[in-house]
């Protein structure tokens, strides 16, 4: 039985009141499962719908049309069941300014049924940095401790199906390793993860499968090798001053002064580079390194556009 | 404790922690209240040929502080967490309909009957009514309570702002609290006013309230209780369905 499955999901949003706007399709029949121990990456653009499927997952939102179950249970009927089972790590910084941390971790367990949880809370805490911060009222905490009594929150419960929904959007590179290290550990005992998240490199590093969204839609779903291979394998990557010629600028991924182009084969390098010669151009920092999920994903997003 | 007694607990414990403005207060509003009305009005007027006016106001005033509080409770504790979106720790969880709706009444009845109590204690000081049939009193505290905190759940759902909830508060709770006879028997009033009062269920709150206090009231504590309790039903089955639906909190 898959951790969660998702079947034939479509959401639409009515047109906004009073305007003349046309109904929004979220999401459009999107289908798949995620098998139990995976560590599963969510991708997409801004709008492509991820928070909504993830929403519509835990029970914050309702599909239009289709079902998702997790673990076998149908997160409407059968919604007592299905939540007791996700952990879920919400986008929003949102806390409840009312409690310090410990009572936060202690009435979310309780709201779960889950009794006398202080030795597993002790260990969140621990395990996420945060204990000298059992006391402390949530609204004293900064932003990044925030996201840490989050996490805590939605583990509180033992779930064996943790879901992050951009976890480490505006966190400092110390709590990503925290948190990374974490969430790898328990991947490792078992636990499913569900990941959506924009800094590409850490799905690589992390996910073991991804699904790509884009415009509501399920564009890839492929296991991050496979995804990986199936990319033009390599990417010229130079630094140039001056406009590159159409022939180029076409296929090009340019940021600032860097340029980079996929290359299949030592062949189409040399044309690349001829190509900039003929034009009188120079190139500097001339490399060659392999495709990423970075190169992937815009592959993905442009082949469809 | 269960995940509803969790809940519970944790309404009445945010309510407590700020207990300055959500108990002290409306107590020093109530005797405010007691000292002028009491003062200006006490030679004047006498209710049912025997009631000094003071002795009269007091259960009034118990009751009005019960039910402003109750209402206050559950809809300010549903806009903010609302506002603030840490109500989506409550929409991730396991509980039912059935457990927000005693969580949020259970606790507004909780503090409405604090803040009843304290009323009470204070004002005693200016006259003691006497206690004529006290289990009244405690079924009109209870079933009033209940039901202001149900339309508190119910306005909490539907504001989005804490301007429509001050609307909800000011032009509904305020007027039907004070034209319910607060202040006065409806029996002062002009006829057509009586007939008016007699559309106000709020009416049937404090009177039955009373009747537990005076042994007398404007109309039979029964009748009070029919209405109340039919009230209560009402309300409270529009509450239950608005968080089974999750209306204006679920997309």
């Amino acid at each position: 039985m898959p951790a969660i499955s998702f079947q034939s999901v479509s959401k639409t949003f009515p047109a906004a009141r009073g305007g003349s706007g046309q109904p929004l399709k979220a999401l459009d029949n999107v289908s798949f499962d995620i098998e139990e121990g995976e560590f599963f990456g969510l991708l997409g653009p801004n709008g492509a719908g991820k928070t909504t499927l993830i929403s519509i997952l835990a029970g914050l939102a309702r599909a239009t049309s289709g079902r998702v179950l997790v673990q076998g249970h149908d997160v409407q009927t059968d919604y007592a069941q299905s939540r007791r089972r996700l952990g879920v790590v919400p986008q929003e910084l949102v806390f409840d300014p009312f409690f310090n941390v410990r009572e936060a971790l202690r009435f979310q367990s309780g709201y779960f049924g889950v009794k006398h949880n202080d030795a597993w809370i002790d260990e969140l805490l621990d395990s996420l940095g945060l204990a000298d911060k059992a006391n402390a009222n949530m609204r004293q905490l900064s932003g990044g401790m925030k996201r840490r009594v989050l996490v805590a929150q939605a583990l509180v419960h033992k779930p064996p199906v943790i879901v992050l929904d951009e976890p480490t959007a505006g966190v400092d590179v110390e709590l990503r390793q925290t948190l990374w290290q974490f969430i790898a550990k328990l991947n490792k005992q078992g636990h499913t993860v569900l990941l959506t998240t924009h800094y590409l490199e850490e799905a690589e590093a992390l996910c073991g499968r991804i699904a790509m969204l884009k415009q509501g839609r399920v564009v890839a779903l492929a296991t991050m090798a496979d995804l990986l291979k199936s990319a033009s394998s390599n990417v010229l990557r130079f630094k140039i001053d001056s406009e590159l010629p159409p022939f180029l600028a076409g296929k090009a991924r340019i940021t600032g002064r860097i340029v980079q182009l996929p290359a299949h084969n030592a062949h189409e390098v040399e044309q690349y580079l001829a190509a900039i010669r003929e034009a009188g151009l120079h190139a500097e920092d001339i490399e060659v390194r392999k495709a990423d999920l970075e190169d992937v994903f815009l592959d993905v997003m442009g082949a469809n556009a | 404790m269960t995940g509803w007694q969790t809940l519970f607990y944790k309404e009445i414990l945010r309510f407590w922690k700020v207990s300055f403005q959500t108990v002290a207060a409306p107590v020093l509003t109530a005797v405010l209240y007691m000292m002028i009305f009491g003062h200006v009005l006490e030679d004047h007027v006498k209710v049912y040929g025997t009631v000094s006016y003071t002795a009269f106001l007091v259960p009034g005033l118990v009751m009005m502080s019960v039910l402003q509080n109750a209402f206050a409770n559950s809809s300010s504790s549903l806009v903010q967490s609302k506002i603030m979106g840490n109500v989506v720790f409550l929409l991730l969880t396991p509980l039912s309909h059935w457990s927000w709706f005693f969580a949020y009444v259970g606790s507004s009845v909780a503090r409405g009957l604090l803040v009843g109590a304290g009323v009470f204690i204070a004002t005693a000081f200016f006259a003691t009514p006497s206690f004529v049939a006290p289990w009244w009193i405690l079924v009109f505290a209870v079933l009033g309570a209940a039901m202001l905190g149900a339309l508190g759940l119910i306005a909490g759902l539907w504001a989005e702002k804490f301007d429509q909830m001050a609307a909800f508060q000011n032009f509904i709770i305020m007027p039907m609290t004070f034209l319910s006879g607060v202040f006065y028997s409806i029996h002062s009033l002009p006829p057509f006013w009586q007939s008016v009062s007699h559309l106000n269920p709020f009416f049937y709150m404090i009177d039955g309230f009373r009747h537990g206090f005076f042994g007398v009231s404007d109309v039979s504590p029964w009748l009070s209780l029919g209405i109340v309790g039919a009230a209560l039903l009402f309300v409270s089955a529009i509450a239950v369905h608005l968080l089974r639906i999750g209306y204006k909190i679920r997309g």
